[in-house]
């Protein structure tokens, strides 16, 4: 693979403390990452915890009421969003579907659409396809426009098992061959492209980030998966401090509850482990393993 | 030959069933129909000023009905009601405020029921000048706004991530629908001018492979029903808005005949094992 992370390289977004607050409430605060070119950041985190909120903060579509958020000058942005609904008044095929924010030669529509597998529906009206085919139409008129960022809001949602591991498997090759970086929001809370270079798990806040491990060394997802797969997913363990009660309150390792779980509120912290996998800009101060959160959040999610 | 009152408002129809088109296919794909009532009735309330101010009538319907859309995106931002009901306050009282001050003003005759349903002997060729010159101000945008307008209304989002400007583009737009409601007026009427723009993109919805076939065909269709409907209107001295819905839902019932489908689910059924 190449390396595209030399040290000149300038990050295509950097998001520094960034928040994002509507009708009194912050939906996500104090959001650190960035991206580079060549670089796969996969969010994570349960229902309604500030995932696509923060994408949408990366790419401008929302704008941060509090820290900073810098794109490179000029950024070319292919966005997937989660939910895409096309009026059945609007007779949209796959093939218009592709130039819908801007001029494609048609070579370039061939070739993304068939990279995505749905050449063949490229007359086809976009509300008669499947939820996996429209995702794929979709993932295709992203990268037909060749950006610098690929933005990927769920891109696997509706995608059988086996589809999911062909997407990730594209989505690697886009990235190795055109080398830009991609920003990709999981379903899952555990499983995520093996790609993925920096993991960072929301809600509300970041609550970890780190590496995943590979499914490959670990027999019983082997087994789970399948060989193929092993080579596409890996596994994400949570390294968290405290929990996330289901009324909304903040159950930290020291066994204290808290109405929410801003970094600086003295829960966070200090601990014979001091567990550090993800630096010091993590935005939640020091972390320690806390098992059994892996359990409850799958029942969560 | 243009001192026929008939041909005058032949003219004029076509030109705003030729602006009409494509606006009113915007207008059911962005599930727009009642916004589109909502500004029509409030030009009512533009007549009443006009009068009342001695302005210029189209001009004055048209800073109306803007000023009514703009207002509807600051309430819609405030987010206290739904915009349905915000849509059913704003029309019905730029309508009753419009009727109120007209009823005030007793030293003023005007022909309401001319300004809610048209009349086609109000046309005059200055008239005309107005509706084709502004019949291709509008078209001329519309092509111009084509792909922010139809990346917005698939997705806002998506738009603006990918660089182009949602919020300026349905500025724009409404700014289009008041200038088609204050130039349509005269012809259809306030109350049916909607119809002039949903029915013919309706009917050609059908008939429709790409957005770009249905805005043509929508001014087509629309074009038709005009000219239908004047014909009628002269024929059966009926009022002349009325009659051209009642052509355009005409040509609408017969879009919804099973005419020329046939020949699609035949040629599905004709490959019988070729199914995969």
């Amino acid at each position: 693979m190449l390396n595209f992370r030399s040290p000149e390289t300038l990050p295509l977004v950097n998001l520094s403390n960034a928040g994002v607050r509507r009708n009194g409430r912050w939906l996500v605060r104090g959001v650190e990452f960035s991206i580079s070119p060549g670089e796969i950041v996969t969010l994570i985190g349960p229902n309604g915890s500030g995932k696509s909120t923060t994408a949408k903060t990366a790419i401008g579509v929302l704008k941060a009421d509090e820290g900073h958020v810098e794109r490179k000058p000029g950024l070319k942005v292919g966005y997937v969003p989660q939910k895409l609904a096309v009026d059945w008044t609007l007779p949209l095929t796959v093939e218009r579907l592709m130039t819908l924010t801007g001029p494609l030669k048609g070579r370039e529509i061939e070739e993304a659409l068939s990279a995505t597998g749905v050449l063949h529906l490229a007359k086809a009206e976009v509300q008669h396809l499947s939820g996996g085919e429209f995702q794929r139409a979709l993932l295709a008129r992203a990268i037909a426009r060749k950006p610098d960022l690929l933005v990927l809001d769920e891109p696997v949602q509706g995608v059988d098992f086996s589809g999911e591991i062909a997407l990730y498997e594209l989505i690697k090759q886009i990235r190795n061959r055109t080398g830009c970086g991609i920003l990709l929001i999981s379903h899952d809370l555990h499983i995520v492209m093996a790609e993925t270079d920096t993991v960072v798990c929301l809600n509300g806040h970041v609550c970890c980030r780190g590496t995943p491990q590979a499914v490959s060394q670990s027999p019983e997802y082997q087994k789970l998966f399948g060989r193929r797969a092993a080579g596409t997913l890996a596994v994400y363990s949570h390294h968290h401090d405290h929990t996330h009660l289901p009324d909304g309150r903040v159950l930290h390792a020291d066994g204290s509850i808290t109405e929410h779980c801003y970094p600086g509120d003295g829960h966070h912290h200090d601990d014979e482990e001091n567990v550090h996998d993800h630096g010091e800009d993590c935005g939640c101060g020091h972390h320690t393993r806390l098992h059994g959160y892996d359990v409850k959040e799958k029942g969560d999610a | 030959m243009l001192d026929d009152f008939f041909v005058r408002a032949l003219i004029a129809g076509i030109g705003i069933a030729v602006m009409a088109g494509p606006l009113g296919c915007f207008v059911i794909w962005r599930r727009m129909a009642y916004f589109g009532d909502t500004m029509a009735h409030s030009a009512l309330l533009g007549v009443a000023l006009s009068l009342l101010f001695e302005l210029n009538l189209m001009v004055s319907v048209f800073i109306v009905a803007a000023v009514v859309s703009v207002l509807l995106l600051f309430l819609q931002r405030r987010g206290a009601l739904s915009t349905d009901a915000l849509l059913g306050i704003l029309s019905h009282s730029a309508l009753s405020f419009g009727l109120v001050i007209v009823a005030f003003m007793t030293w003023v005759r005007i022909d309401l029921v001319g300004f809610l349903f048209g009349d086609i002997l109000a046309v005059s060729e200055s008239d005309i000048d107005i509706i084709w010159g502004g019949g291709i101000l509008v078209i001329f945008a519309i092509v111009y706004l084509w792909r922010p307008l139809l990346a917005s209304t698939v997705n806002p989002e998506l738009a603006e991530a990918e660089g182009l400007k949602p919020e300026r583009t349905r500025l724009f737009f409404m700014l289009l629908m008041a200038l088609v409601i204050a130039i349509a007026m005269k012809i259809v009427g306030i109350l049916l001018i909607t119809s002039l723009l949903i029915i013919p993109a309706a009917t050609a919805r059908r008939f429709s492979t790409s957005p770009e076939v249905m805005a043509v065909l929508a001014s087509v269709i629309g074009a038709l029903a005009v000219t239908g409907g004047l014909f009628g209107s002269l024929h059966w001295d009926t009022p002349s808005g009325p009659s051209i819905v009642v052509a355009a839902v005409g040509l609408f019932v017969l879009s919804l005949l099973p005419i020329g489908r046939r020949p699609i689910e035949a040629a599905h059924h004709s490959t019988p094992g070729g199914h995969h």
